[in-house]
């Protein structure tokens, strides 16, 4: 059912756990519908995302997707993270069942929701950045592939 | 562990051995068709005339009145949309209840489509359908009572002779699901006032893709399949002798060892639910605690996620299955759970362990140690289960 990478990732997932005092933590999803991923970030004043670490409550996809998705945005600087969609995040994973899509938006929403808190924690506004949804799932938008 | 641990016998059994051999001339030598009149072909109708008897002794019942089917669902299609249509001038009103196997459900919901009344009963929080709301909600034109024997995914065994007892007074025909049951419980369907009555072989060690369908003699529905006069013309086409004569054999066993066999399973489940409820916190038995298959535990472990369990169970050979969304293929969990009374998130962490008499102590002893290392690290992994530290040493 799962490509090798993903159970790769679901069986070792990189940078799992917390951060002390990040510089923005986002929780999307809920646990109605069986997912929620938590991202902590530390970003240093050059806008760069020095460290990152996920917690995930969810399927197999769910924990590979916040994992792949750590990796891709680690080091990278705030506006090159957003310009990670889902899309990558599968690409990334070499594919997704089309039932667990869904799971890699999740991902793309739980950076944006980070990367919103780390905004609004030091008052500036990302461009292209929007607020995220508090629950996904109320208008869980057609995946972009 | 390098072997693997089947603890999933209510998806499916191992074909015995023996029930194999049973088939396997009547794919090759024998391949006669029942109907032919020559002697070639008489020694197949002897062998499908036996394995019925097997089977209808196995719950009180005639020959005459065992159907074979292609499954245990087709059974299920079978006694609701052919009852529907024959008492359609009585009534169109069907009881269930929440918590049926799909087989039932869907075919309610088909059947609703055409203009037919459901009514489904629901279950106390052990999944026990609450019997003063069945009788309540009998009508005039009720025509049939669908509750399954015992649950497939909680393994709760139902009033039945109390349902029986209700749909008898009200003079409406009962029919039971008893996939999960059958030969592993003692069922005569006259003492339990059983009008109609499905099951399966390979629940049972036989052979998958045939089933029966039991027909009280004297009720009228009409044929599920037409053609020839196979099934007294109930069901017509050729019978599948090599799968008869295997179900045949799995219940000539599973009769035989039943005693011994559900009491040796009753003991390595207690043993298994007593150890992971001991052992793993923040954890519950779904389903009746004594009420419930000699086979079946069903748990929740809170704060983690059905799917991601079970992938790691394979990973260290263990089969099993759960109730979360992620397996349903859906985004809501079990029908069954969620009728149980359980909150979302918790139904999405259940695990269901179904076992068989080729089952060990040790092979137990080793899942409850696998079960205790994968939760503890999926709940080192979710953030609910972070959240609910963060708050408790508050």
């Amino acid at each position: 059912m799962y490509t090798k990478k993903v159970m790769d990732h679901f069986a070792n997932p990189r940078n799992m756990g917390e951060i002390e005092n990040p510089s923005g933590v986002g929780t999307v999803g809920n646990a109605k519908c069986g997912d929620i991923m938590r991202m902590y970030l530390n970003i240093d004043d050059n806008g760069v995302i020095q460290d990152v670490k996920f917690k995930t409550f969810g399927c197999g996809a769910a924990v590979a997707t916040s994992s792949i998705a750590t990796e891709l945005i680690k080091g990278k600087t705030v506006q090159d993270a957003l310009k990670v969609t889902n899309k990558a995040v599968v690409d990334a994973l070499d594919g997704l069942p089309p039932v667990k899509v869904h799971c890699s938006l999740l991902a793309e929403e739980a950076i944006h929701a980070a990367l919103w808190d780390y905004a609004e924690k030091k008052g500036i506004v990302i461009e292209g950045l929007e607020k995220p949804k508090s629950d996904i799932h109320e208008e869980e938008k057609e995946p972009t592939y | 562990m390098e072997k693997k641990i089947y603890l999933d016998n209510a998806a499916t059994t191992r074909t015995r051995p023996e029930v194999l051999e049973a088939m396997l001339p009547y794919f090759s030598d024998k391949y006669g068709n029942p109907s032919s009149v020559y002697e070639f072909a008489s020694q197949n109708r002897k062998a499908l005339d036996e394995a019925r008897l097997t089977i209808a002794n196995s719950i009180g019942a005639e020959s005459a009145e065992i159907y074979f089917t292609g499954s245990g669902t087709e059974a299920d299609n079978w006694a609701l949309i052919a009852t529907a249509e024959a008492y359609s001038s009585k009534g169109n009103h069907i009881i269930t209840s929440k918590i049926e196997h799909h087989a039932v459900l869907h075919t309610c919901e088909y059947l609703k489509k055409r203009g037919y009344e459901i009514t489904y009963i629901d279950v106390d929080e052990n999944g026990i359908v609450k019997l003063d709301q069945l009788e309540k909600a009998i009508r005039p034109t009720t025509i049939l009572i669908s509750i399954m024997f015992a649950n497939n995914e909680i393994g709760t065994i139902q009033p039945i002779r109390e349902i029986g007892e209700i749909a008898k007074r009200h003079k409406i025909l009962f029919h039971t699901d008893a996939v999960q049951a059958y030969c592993q419980v003692d069922i005569n369907v006259d003492e339990l006032g059983i009008d109609m009555l499905s099951a399966s072989a390979h629940k049972l060690h036989g052979p998958k893709a045939i089933g029966f369908l039991y027909i009280k003699k004297g009720i009228k529905i009409r044929s599920f399949i037409h053609g020839g006069a196979q099934e007294r013309g109930r069901r017509a086409g050729t019978e599948n002798v090599p799968y008869a004569v295997g179900f045949g054999k799995a219940v000539e066993i599973a009769m035989a060892t039943m005693k011994e066999r559900t009491r040796k399973e009753t003991e390595l489940r207690d043993y298994l639910i007593k150890r992971v409820l001991a052992e793993v916190p923040y954890t519950r038995l779904n389903g009746h605690r004594t009420r419930r298959l000699p086979n079946n535990a069903n748990f929740s472990f809170q704060f983690i996620e059905g799917e991601s369990l079970l992938i790691m169970l394979d990973m260290n050979n263990i089969c099993a299955s759960s109730g979360s969304a992620c397996t349903s293929g859906s985004l809501d969990p079990s029908h069954v759970l969620l009728a149980i009374g359980l909150p979302h998130e918790i139904a999405h962490g259940s695990l269901r362990l179904t076992l068989s008499e080729e089952n060990t102590y040790e092979e137990i002893d080793y899942t409850v140690e696998k079960i205790k290392e994968i939760v503890d690290k999926l709940r080192k992994m979710s953030p609910l289960y972070e959240d609910f530290l963060a708050n408790t040493i508050r």
